[in-house]
């Protein structure tokens, strides 16, 4: 019988996925829109949208200063409390509804309601709640990831395949065995989806948040900047760290995405 | 042509049989309100306990259904189900399900799926059968592999392993190698009949393969197609390892087909199948 089951039986190993060309492609396309961006504000003459070089500079400047440390820490203190806050308000609350019929019905129809209103739609709400302080972004970063991590929570726990919950059954688990040994690992993967888009939205809305109900980070920088005179080539600077710190945190995300626990359910790698 | 159910096997009859399907009947309504689909009449089985029946019928016969009456998932619509002289009344760990389309659990390794079971052992005692049943399905070496890296036959192996590891008196087993490719299928069954003699458990199993029950079985139990019916119980005396080329099997293949008015001559007639 051993002869059934020969290493070579063994699939699903991926192949190394960095390629060569995965570098270079991207490369070209990033050199040449940095070219066509630095050519376009020539020809234009425009005395105050900054070159890349200009942004880059910026950016030295901002460091000297001290304030992309200060102003980056500040943007992610604020996503880091009010997203994980959303995880531990959305994980169990979603796990509920999608495992008890009734909670389901009775608050998903209110939960469908708030979903659609923009999270910058609560600002002035929340400065009049929290004041100019921490807790009115952290609060709109809560309310802009919550909803994402609730529902896919609980869209993961319908979505567990009835032949696994019969085995479990099968072989005699308690109540609290068949949630924390059969649904919550077979949820996990979509789960770790939602909270993948709710940080996605936490990064967008810290910003806008920081725009209006703070004096630190960095959307703050970004109306700052331009407010005090002008500055775009630190308001352009502020978006260029805006884009690649929320880019390292959904390749954070995607890291979780690699673990044996759940990465079971995503088939191939979608990298 | 219909024959009477034949005589239970005379083995040991010490006590009351490991499992008692009687006058059970089953319909199912498809839609509330609508008129109700009867699918399993008057059936009734006894199995002695260490023996190996298969149940054979056309696919959509209502196979599946009566495994599940009998695992305790589904409440009959009329009769009832004992095992061991205790009536059914839902899934219980001495008795454990091998599902056709498979519920190893993808999140765990081979070796904690096969140790699923054994919670409530010591961590020594739990590695000493986890090793042993992983040993015995011809997965030595996967102990850390995840379901994606295994092949189907594989992954049927990590199921038998987790049902033998939990020590149930009985294993039922619905299609279990029905998604295999025919060499594995053809493995699969020699191993099972291997392991059936070692660990003497009582088997049901369920297949619409005629040859794969008469491979495997002491017993066959043929049903009709919708609603069915128990058209047959036939004792297969062949000894094991079995010719499948042998006059007596090519026989008792024939009175399969026959009892479900088919034969290799005529074919299948326009109402068999689903």
């Amino acid at each position: 019988m051993t002869s059934a089951a020969q290493p070579t039986e063994v699939i699903g190993q991926e192949p190394p996925f960095v390629s060569a060309r995965a570098i270079i492609l991207p490369s070209i396309v990033a050199v040449m829109f940095l070219l066509f961006w630095d050519g376009a504000v020539r020809l234009s003459g425009s005395q105050l949208f900054p070159k890349p070089l200009d942004v880059l500079w910026g950016l030295v400047e901002l460091a000297q200063k001290g304030l992309l440390i200060k102003y980056v820490v500040a943007s992610l203190f604020r996503v880091t409390w009010g997203f994980t806050l959303a995880v531990i308000v959305g994980i169990p609350f979603g796990l509920l509804m999608g495992s008890n019929k009734l909670v389901q019905e009775a608050f998903n129809p209110l939960i469908q309601g708030f979903r659609p209103i923009s999270p910058i739609a609560w600002i002035p709400v929340s400065i009049l709640w929290f004041g100019v302080s921490d807790a009115a972004p952290v609060f709109l970063i809560f309310l802009a990831s919550v909803f994402p991590i609730t529902v896919s929570t609980a869209a993961a726990v319908k979505s567990v395949q009835s032949v696994y919950l019969r085995a479990a059954d099968n072989f005699g688990l308690t109540k609290f065995q068949l949630f924390s040994r059969v649904i919550f690992p077979a949820s996990l993967p979509q789960i770790v989806t939602g909270l993948r888009i709710g940080l996605g939205i936490a990064w967008l809305v810290v910003v806008a948040a920081e725009m209006i109900a703070v004096n630190s980070g960095l959307g703050y920088l970004i109306i700052d900047a331009r407010n005090a005179g002008k500055r775009y080539d630190l308001v352009v600077a502020g978006m260029v760290l805006i884009g690649v710190i929320g880019w390292l945190l959904d390749l954070l995300m995607r890291q979780v995405e690699r673990f044996q626990t759940v990465k079971w359910a995503y088939g191939t790698l979608h990298d | 042509m219909i024959e009477p159910p034949a005589q239970n096997l005379p083995t040991e009859r010490t006590g009351p049989a490991a499992v008692l399907v009687r006058d059970v009947w089953m319909d199912f309504p498809v839609k509330q309100g609508s008129q109700a689909v009867p699918v399993l009449e008057r059936i009734n089985v006894e199995i002695q306990r260490g023996e190996f029946v298969c149940v054979v019928g056309p696919s959509g016969c209502g196979k599946t259904t009566l495994l599940n009456i009998i695992a305790g998932f589904l409440n009959a619509s009329r009769g009832e189900v004992q095992v061991e002289g205790e009536p059914v009344h839902g899934p219980d760990p001495r008795r454990i399900v091998i599902f056709q389309e498979g519920s190893v659990f993808p999140w765990l390794t081979v070796s904690a799926n096969v140790g699923f079971a054994l919670s409530r052992k010591t961590a020594a005692e739990r590695n000493q059968i986890v090793q042993h049943y992983i040993d015995m399905v011809g997965l030595t070496g996967f102990e850390s592999a995840y379901l994606r890296q295994l092949s189907g036959g594989m992954r049927q192996r990590v199921e038998i392993a987790r049902a033998l590891a939990a020590n149930p008196e009985v294993l039922y087993m619905d299609e279990p190698f029905g998604a295999l490719d025919y060499f594995t299928r053809f493995k699969m069954r020699a191993d099972l009949v291997r392991i059936w003699q070692q660990e003497k458990k009582t088997i049901l199993f369920v297949t619409h393969d005629i040859d794969e029950a008469i491979q495997l079985a002491d017993r066959v139990v043929v049903l009709s197609s919708r609603p069915s019916t128990i058209r047959l119980i036939l004792s297969v005396s062949l000894p094991r390892p079995r010719d499948l080329n042998s006059r007596d099997y090519l026989d008792t293949r024939d009175r399969i087909l026959h009892a479900l008015g088919m034969s290799l001559q005529n074919g299948i007639p326009p109402d068999a199948g689903d």
